[in-house]
């Protein structure tokens, strides 16, 4: 399987990506300038976490205007699966490809640590080596995760299974103590509609190593590997 | 031409920085206070044959950048 690695002015976590997918995963992975305008060949494109021009206006808002996106968005338009980390949510929100908007957390701190994120369903293609209802413990770091949408666009997602991971106690519970941002329905990551496009703020290719302390995060390239096979 | 543009969170949007500020002038004893909430304000330069072409032209630019619909509004203003 061939990951495609979009490297905008700004991303930082371009490189752990490539890492994981290629080093951890074994799997062919190439850096995607954001200038270049094609994705062919490409299995599954990953927008990496960072600080895309700065987080100048809004954070994405520049980026999403970036060549690659137009093809970016015909990618996930056919199905391709497109996963966007931490800022890579944040383009996505922004280029109209999820919903909704990523505002600044609630402290108005920058907030990184390790937190406790429930899988709302293990029928995806992002989350299927993982259990219903089975608690994560991932890194986020990030000052603008917390969550907004509209309630027509909350429901929309709620009642289309498009919510694939909320913040949680360690046991799973949904108390408010466990959201570090501020999120709406203590949400940490979405799927579009059809499932193939996956927005989330925490960083799952910081935990999928056991060098690293923690192999949380490794199903998810595990389930896209599979959706894949 | 010279266009203002402002653009502020949408009514029911929490302000969190708004919030933060209120607070810090509610402890400087400023309890006059009732509401506060914090914008951005950006001045542009633009070519443009009358102030209705300028005006139509900027209000592209929130549309397309300058605001998010998902949670702001945005005013343009031109200088006759």
């Amino acid at each position: 399987m061939k990951f495609a690695i979009i490297v905008f002015p700004g991303s930082n976590c371009d490189h752990d990506c490539y890492h994981v997918v290629k080093h951890v995963m074994g799997q062919e992975a190439e850096y995607v300038w954001h200038k270049d305008c094609s994705l062919e060949g490409f299995d599954c494109v990953i927008l990496p976490g960072g600080f895309s021009y700065g987080d100048y206006l809004r954070t994405g808002s520049i980026a999403r205007f970036s060549p690659i996106m137009a093809e970016v968005g015909r990618f996930a338009a056919a199905g391709g699966l497109v996963l966007g980390i931490c800022n890579g949510f944040q383009i996505l929100c922004e280029a109209g490809l999820l919903p909704g908007v990523l505002m600044r957390n609630r402290a108005l701190k920058f907030i990184c640590k390790n937190v406790d994120v429930r899988v709302e369903s293990s029928q995806s293609a992002f989350t299927s080596a993982y259990k219903d209802n089975e608690v994560l413990s991932i890194p986020v770091a990030h000052a603008d995760g917390n969550y907004f949408a509209s309630p027509e666009t909350i429901k929309e997602l709620e009642d289309n299974g498009c919510v694939l991971f909320r913040y949680s106690t360690a046991k799973g519970d949904l108390s408010p103590e466990a959201n570090p941002n501020g999120s709406l329905g203590n949400i940490a990551g979405i799927t579009n509609a059809t499932g193939n496009v996956l927005g989330l703020m925490p960083h799952p290719e910081r935990a999928s190593e056991l060098a690293l302390g923690n192999t949380d995060g490794k199903g998810m390239f595990e389930s896209i590997i599979t959706s894949f096979a | 031409m010279k266009a203002n543009v402002y653009v502020t969170l949408k009514n029911g949007v929490l302000d969190i920085q708004g919030r933060a500020v209120m607070d810090a002038l509610g402890s400087l004893d400023f309890k006059e206070l009732k509401d506060l909430r914090i914008g951005r304000f950006m001045e542009l330069e633009v070519d443009a044959a009358t102030p209705e072409e300028a005006k139509a032209r900027v209000t592209e630019m929130c549309k397309s950048l300058l605001a998010n619909p998902v949670i702001e509004d945005y005013r343009v203003e031109v200088a006759e």
